[in-house]
């Protein structure tokens, strides 16, 4: 192969006044950028290789190293940058489509960020939620249209199923596979301590997991792996993947050499056989091909459980969301385009789909406008960062959140962007047995767990602040919101006003 | 500045209402007067008063009364009237020149009752059907508002303090079973006379003390079963949710409060297997018809009338008894007022509505079981 153009994008610091030759970082680092020369006596370091995944800037004993972004620039240029300049380089070395993982990571504008909440003055007096009664608690499923009851108070209407969140976050689907061993211990152990639901992802639902059941929505994808009607009958819900955030419109791969004996046993495919998951459902061409696959899986579960369908915002997500709703789904579940994947085209990543802002204000308008709006559940998903995108989401219009790259983040993910390649120093997407019991799921699920309390706790307190004691009565609230540096269309669509109106 | 209904407006206010369950009739004067008892509370910026029972008459015939700003808008109101319904009597209200009570409306009130073959060619009960005309008055014809529109009963409001408004209606000649009063002080207002309470649809009304943290919720959940909220105020909204829950939806008063006012997740976890069912699904088919934020309310519909507190009382309400006399208000001075030596006076608590219905062979208990003796 020719002379690669391509020149280090990070820069490994190391101050050799502090390395004491441990190796610990030369141990740490799967992509191998750390190495000891004898001749010199002290450690070198393979720039080229480095992700900035800082985990030997973590681990290392006396804090020696600094990864940096490496000051070499090209001469600028607007147009030209860095990044389009690299990825031709890229592929005329290689041919092939560029992979990359997590979400978008383009400059569009963040509208979470273009929002603010409103509090109570005065006229309306804020709630404490350390002394009063603050309730996070959703039920997520169909909803009757009203409640019948005999004369003696017996309800004679039967309550479809529901799932019940003791606050509005799920862990959104990351399949065993594209994430380890560990990192789904840790999720589903979360889960169940929080009270909340955790999803396979289409990668099938390990045995060891199965005792979580109450606490787990297991997808049927695309791929169709793991699943038989004992893997649907011991979860929770059923959600049918149609799409993801990431990568509307495309399909998954995970590698033959990734697919080990466990991963094979879980998918329930060959060894070392390619895991592909088409792009489309090949039995789902249409929406009356989707009601038909809701209804047989409502069929296998005895319509003990809610059914649920997980599409990627795409333009025309109001309509196809309505669609869903009349088709049967228990819940929508909308994945914006900055959500996160272990593995897409880079070029599909950053520049298909919608934010899920504008998804959620215009699937939450339009259901309304049909008057179907509460006979199904949303849930938004694809880049919260935090408690107040929740607030934000729940006030446009959502049911609830998924969150995936935040609870990653919570297990020590760098956001290096370097899923793909299965070499995550972190232990969270990779499969190598060596890296992954460096995530240790009795720590992992406790800082989940932390970090979703602690967003529960400033929920409440963002709630107390606009008076509302029932997260219920935040749902649509989007007089709760008020727009700032948006034009008009675009507070339109998100259906707020401007701030000072 | 814009006209209520198209921008939210937050109020504090007084409430009173007074229900004789025999079903005998008495004069407004006693409502005016308990009311008059809170002048503080309100600004001047709003008062008005729903009377049951006053126009035995027309009982059969829906009460319309009606503001116009011109003779235009009263014309265009009286065509799409009487093309769907049969009018027993057209009058100007009566009123009183009054030195507090200035810019009045056109105020007209009609008994009418739906053309049998509109009515026919609707498909909707005669309730649905004088709804939609409702709506459709409120907001396609501008200039022209529908403030009352139930049998039997009628609602008086204007922009004044309510003792003022009271005597600019000539409350004392009217003669009804059951009284609500309002006084209103909004915190910005262009001073429009359909924004003050009672706000009344049908037979219900609804006179509020609160600001709804969860109205834009409760609207766009009522905006789903058809329901239009023009004027963006929180006792529309209130008024609607109980029409609803009520009407449409046929549940008994008791369960609807439990809605409005639901209990706590934890407190259901401690309620028998039974009310546990109750309550979950409750809770989970009504969630966004709760009305949160700080309230005191009462509610009058055709049997009687019930007082309610947000759940965690962040407004006044006392009520009180003397025989078949139930007396509800925000201060307990505007009760003592005009019922001297009640029998019992309590503070109902946060969520826990006072039910005073009409006495009927199949009565139901009032409710009063948890409450707080003043
Ligand atoms: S890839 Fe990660 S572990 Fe390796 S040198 Fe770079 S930052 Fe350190
Ligand atoms: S999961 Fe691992 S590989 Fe992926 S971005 Fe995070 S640290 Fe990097």
């Amino acid at each position: 192969m020719s002379l690669s153009y391509l020149t280090p994008e990070f820069k490994v610091l190391r101050d050799y006044d502090k390395c004491i030759n441990c190796k610990v970082c030369m141990r740490q680092c799967s992509f191998e950028v750390h190495s000891y020369d004898e001749h010199l006596d002290k450690m070198i370091s393979n720039d080229m290789n480095c992700v900035n995944c800082q985990r030997c800037v973590v681990l290392c004993p006396t804090q020696a190293l600094t990864i940096i972004k490496h000051p070499q620039t090209f001469k600028e240029h607007a147009n030209w940058t860095y990044d389009a300049i690299r990825d031709i380089y890229r592929q005329a070395e290689t041919g092939g489509v560029l992979l990359s993982s997590m979400g978008n990571d383009r400059p569009y504008p963040i509208y979470w960020d273009k929002m603010v909440i409103n509090a109570s003055q005065v006229t309306n007096p804020s709630i404490d939620p350390l002394r009063e009664p603050m309730e996070l608690r959703v039920y997520i499923g169909r909803k009757l249209d009203k409640i019948e009851v005999d004369e003696n108070l017996n309800v004679k209407t039967k309550m479809p199923p529901q799932l019940k969140l003791e606050t509005p976050i799920m862990f959104s689907a990351m399949s065993y596979g594209s994430i380890s061993y560990n990192a789904h211990a840790a999720l589903a152990r979360a889960a169940e301590e929080l009270g909340i639901l955790y999803n396979t992802g289409e990668g099938g639902l390990h045995e060891d997991f199965r005792k979580y059941g109450k606490n787990t929505i297991v997808q049927v994808a695309s791929g169709r792996f793991g699943v038989d009607r004992e893997y649907l009958n011991t979860a929770a819900a059923i959600e049918i993947k149609i799409g993801q955030g990431a990568k509307p419109g495309i399909g998954g791969h995970l590698p033959g050499e990734k697919v080990s004996e466990d991963i094979s046993a879980t998918r329930m495919i060959p060894p070392g056989s390619d895991a592909i998951s088409p792009a489309p459902h090949h039995d789902i061409y249409s929406i009356e091909d989707l009601a038909q696959l809701i209804y047989s899986l409502k069929e296998a579960t005895d319509y003990q459980k809610p059914v649920g369908v997980k599409i990627a915002a795409v333009n025309n997500v109001a309509a196809i969301a309505s669609g869903i709703a009349r088709a049967g789904a228990d819940y929508i579940a909308i994945d914006g385009f900055r959500g996160g994947t272990g593995a897409a085209p880079k070029r599909i990543r950053d520049n298909v789909g919608i934010p899920i802002e504008f998804a959620i204000a215009a699937v939450d308008a339009r259901l309304r406008s049909e008057g179907i709006r509460h006979t199904v559940s949303l849930v938004a998903a694809g880049s919260i960062r935090n408690s107040a995108d929740i607030v934000k989401a729940i006030a446009l219009g959502a049911d609830a959140v998924y969150i995936a790259t935040a609870a990653l983040i919570a297990l020590g993910c760098h956001m290096c962007q370097k899923c793909h390649t299965g070499k995550c120093n972190w232990g969270i997407a990779t499969q190598d047995p060596n890296l992954v019991k460096r995530l240790n799921p009795e720590i992992g699920y406790k800082r989940l767990v932390n970090l979703v309390q602690a967003w529960s706790h400033e929920i409440k307190e963002m709630l107390g602040g606009m008076g509302i004691n029932d997260i219920e009565s935040l749902k649509g609230n989007r007089l709760m919101l008020r727009g700032i540096g948006m034009t008009q269309k675009e507070l339109d669509i998100l259906g707020i006003l401007a701030a000072g109106e | 500045m814009l006209k209520e209904g198209y921008v939210r407006i937050p109020s504090g206010c007084a409430i009173s209402g007074i229900i004789d369950r025999t079903g005998r009739l008495f004069s407004g004067q006693s409502i005016a007067d308990s009311i008059a008892t809170m002048h503080d509370r309100s600004n001047g910026l709003g008062g008005g008063f729903a009377a049951y029972g006053i126009y035995p008459d027309f009982k059969d015939y829906f009460a319309f009364h009606m503001f116009y700003d011109d003779l235009i808008a009263k014309q265009e109101t009286e065509n799409i009237l009487k093309a769907n319904y049969i009018v027993a009597l057209e009058e100007k209200i009566p009123t009183r020149k009054t030195a507090h009570i200035k810019n009045a409306p056109l105020i007209y009130r009609y008994f009418a009752i739906p053309r049998p073959e509109k009515l026919k060619l609707s498909e909707l009960d005669e309730n649905e059907f004088t709804i939609k005309f409702v709506f459709n008055i409120n907001s396609n014809i501008p200039g022209a508002y529908v403030f009352s529109s139930g049998k039997n009963m009628g609602v008086f409001k204007a922009v004044g303090y309510p003792e003022d408004v009271a005597n600019f209606y000539k409350l004392e000649s009217y003669k009804g079973y059951m009284w609500l009063a309002h006084g209103r002080f909004p915190t910005n207002t262009p001073g429009w006379w359909g924004g003050a309470h009672p706000f009344n649809l049908l037979n219900i009304s609804v006179v509020h003390n609160g600001e709804l943290s969860s109205y834009d919720t409760n609207r766009k959940y009522l905006e789903e079963f058809g329901y239009i909220c023009t004027l963006q105020t929180d006792t529309e909204v209130a008024a609607y949710i109980f029409d609803l829950l009520l009407r449409r939806h046929g549940l008994p008063i008791e369960l609807a409060c439990k809605v409005v006012a639901s209990p706590l997740w934890k407190q259901v976890e401690r309620m028998s297997p039974k009310e546990k069912i109750l309550y979950t699904n409750l809770k989970i088919i009504y969630g966004r018809a709760l009305l949160n934020g700080p309230f005191s309310m009462i509610i009058a519909y055709e049997d009687g009338f019930v007082a309610i507190n947000d759940r965690i009382k962040l407004r006044p309400l006392t009520a009180a008894k003397k025989g078949d006399m139930i007396y509800v208000a925000s201060e307990e001075s505007a009760v003592r007022q005009v019922c001297k030596n009640p029998e019992s006076v309590w503070i109902p608590r946060g969520g826990e509505p006072v039910i005073a219905e009409l006495i009927r062979d199949n009565e139901k208990e009032m409710y009063s079981t948890k409450e707080v003796t003043a």
